[in-house]
């Protein structure tokens, strides 16, 4: 029976040669992920349902990175990591990640990819809805609660429902001016929030596959925003060369099957597509940039999991390189490594950090920041009635602080287009 | 697992999100302190926008200034509730409020399995657009045997969709109790 990519990975974890789209199964966890705002409850659920004493399934595969809320005073928070900090202790977890040293990596979703953790063919759950952005390395990667975290903590498994497939091919090449970003946005704008609630999203065609591993990652990330249960993305020759630069654990090929078969296909030219912004108050708002050209923005942000990646600043870069901006913007790496490499990697001359510095830019320590609010002294917070475009991932009321602000999601070329003019504008214009 | 649920109605649009249900800035508190967890009932739903908290008119507080639970039981919402984050905080805060059900149109899978597998509240799903002809504040009876919901101020009653699958989740009282009840995991 012919198999999509993701029934062939989910088969493999709950050891069947085959299975069936609606179909619940038990899966065997390869790596479980918890973060410092969902790791605490679920330890204590841990301990509640298996006894104060009990020990995890296997500390190898369990991955703990802080990066919601780490600079700030508030201290709740940082009761919080000091949970996560004293149960890694005591289960011996050695892939604790703690905050306020050489350790600490931040983002979780960008931070599993760097230290190797994303390996063709294996099952990843983590506490965070962007856990499926590991599906760009041609895995099964999705968020779940803090419940089913413990249940896996105590037994290396946990149940789910086979999904149904959806295939959005893309065919072409990559214009300059267009990012993974501006595919996403596209995608969300013609299935909406829920078009993909509890279904796969397999991404395809030459234009995916010509992307570096990165950009596949702002795909597969915002999977979620359409309610998909995981994004994925076939590993190629581009996946192994990452992988094997960062690990030698062993990994597994799957593809889907020419005869698969599929809830739905799309497809697209994207020598056809433009530049496009959700607009307030939903990722599936679509709207072209110069259909909005002009909106008056208060805040530029370019960060998070879905944009703050060194390929996002590379972008951000070509655009502010020589200009000033002229509305605050916030450059937020996602991690400690995308900082480092802000600092050594070069467009026409100059660091990355220096083109930001040099426009009037303010850098941030890498954490998750302001992408979920956070507490009232996150940096990049918005207040009040701001309009913020950012690289971000989702603009529901609230979602970035204030519930009167206006949040446009946008590539981080749109983003750094706009700073400079301080209204909506398209990258075109400065390309 | 209770048979009847029975309590005012809360009503609320289409795509409410957990930053709406639980904003972010909140998910500090402890989720087993008793004292804390009250703030996950005070803060519930704070994250809606005035004019669409309570409908049709808007602007119905969920919570009463001062006080940490709610005098709602049931909320009424359209398509695809609980999208957004994983923060199973979401539908935990809405049990410390008070609420027991959710009557949707459809729901985000992650909020559907952590409202399930936690045993916070029992998400169920209607073809009707129920939050266009339910007001907030109507007192509303659910039978769980014959999946109908009765809207006693208006003396309507309409038809739910069978939890199907997750029923015995549900009945359990949520994914530890049910494995247990299963021995799919050792009993302890």
């Amino acid at each position: 029976m012919a198999q999509t990519i993701t029934q062939k990975i989910l088969a493999k974890a709950a050891k069947r040669p085959f299975v069936s789209p609606g179909e619940s199964v038990w899966l065997n966890v390869d790596i479980l992920l918890t973060h410092d705002v969902c790791g605490p409850p679920t330890f204590d659920i841990f301990k509640e349902e298996f006894g104060a004493t009990a020990k995890v399934w296997d500390p190898k595969k369990i991955v703990v990175l802080p990066d919601h809320y780490i600079f700030t005073a508030n201290e709740h928070a940082h009761r919080n990591i000091d949970l996560l900090r004293q149960f890694a202790k005591e289960q011996g977890l050695e892939h604790y990640y703690d905050v306020g040293g050489d350790r600490y990596k931040g983002v979780c979703h960008v931070a599993l990819a760097e230290e190797g953790f994303n390996l063709p063919g294996t099952v990843l759950f983590g506490t965070d809805s962007h856990t499926c952005t590991s599906g760009a390395f041609g895995m099964f990667g999705t968020g779940i609660g803090n419940t089913d975290a413990a249940f896996i903590l105590g037994t290396g498994k946990l149940w789910e429902k086979v999904p149904e497939s959806m295939k959005f091919t893309f065919d072409g090449q990559m214009p300059d001016y267009l990012t993974a970003k501006d595919l996403i946005l596209q995608i969300l704008g013609d299935i909406t929030t829920d078009g993909a609630t509890y279904r796969a999203m397999e991404f395809d065609g030459e234009a995916i596959f010509s992307l570096p591993m990165e950009e596949r990652m702002t795909l597969t990330n915002m999977a979620i925003e359409a309610g998909g249960m995981n994004g994925i993305i076939a590993a190629d020759e581009v996946t192994e060369r990452y992988v094997k630069a960062r690990t030698e654990k062993p990994y597994e090929l799957f593809q889907s099957d020419a005869d698969a078969k599929y809830h739905s296909k799309y497809r697209y030219d994207v020598t056809k597509l433009e530049p496009v912004v959700a607009q307030p108050h939903s990722p599936d708002n679509r709207a072209t940039v110069r259909s909005v050209q002009g909106t008056k923005i208060t805040k530029s942000y370019i960060g998070s999991c879905t944009g703050g990646k060194l390929t996002d600043f590379i972008m951000a870069a070509k655009i502010l390189k020589g200009q000033k901006v002229s509305v605050t913007t916030n450059i937020v790496p996602a991690t400690v490594k995308v900082a480092l490499d802000l600092e050594h990697e070069r467009y026409d001359g100059q660091t990355l950090k220096q083109i930001f510095e040099d426009a009037g830019c303010s850098i941030a320590l890498p954490s998750c920041a302001a992408c979920l609010g956070g507490p009232a002294d996150t940096v990049g917070r918005s207040v009040d009635n701001d309009v913020v475009v950012s690289t971000t991932n989702r603009n529901f009321p609230g979602r970035m602080g204030s519930k009167h602000a206006g949040v446009y999601l946008a590539s981080p070329l749109t983003a750094a287009a706009s700073a400079i003019t301080g209204k909506l504008t398209d990258p075109r214009d400065f390309l | 697992m209770e048979k009847i649920i029975q309590g005012k109605a809360y009503v609320l649009g289409k795509n409410i999100d957990t930053d709406q249900i639980i904003p972010a800035e909140h998910l500090v508190y402890s989720l087993s302190n008793p004292e804390e967890v009250k703030l996950y009932g005070k803060y519930a739903l704070s994250g809606v926008p005035p004019e669409q908290a309570g409908l049709p008119e808007g602007n119905v507080p969920f919570i009463d200034e001062g006080r940490f639970d709610s005098d709602y039981t049931i909320i009424i919402a359209g398509q695809n509730f609980g999208c957004g984050s994983s923060r199973e905080h979401a539908p935990f805060a809405l049990k410390v409020a008070g609420i027991k059900a959710i009557i949707a149109e459809s729901y985000a899978r992650i909020f559907y399995r952590n409202s399930v597998d936690g045993g916070f509240v029992i998400p169920y799903e209607t073809s009707e657009h129920l939050n266009q002809i339910i007001n907030t504040g109507d007192e509303l009876r659910i039978d769980v045997a014959l999946n109908t919901i009765e809207n006693l101020t208006r003396k309507v009653t309409y038809t739910l969709n069978p939890l199907g699958d997750v029923f015995s989740i549900v009945e359990a009282g949520g994914i530890f109790a049910y494995a247990r009840q299963e021995n799919l995991m050792a009993q302890s």
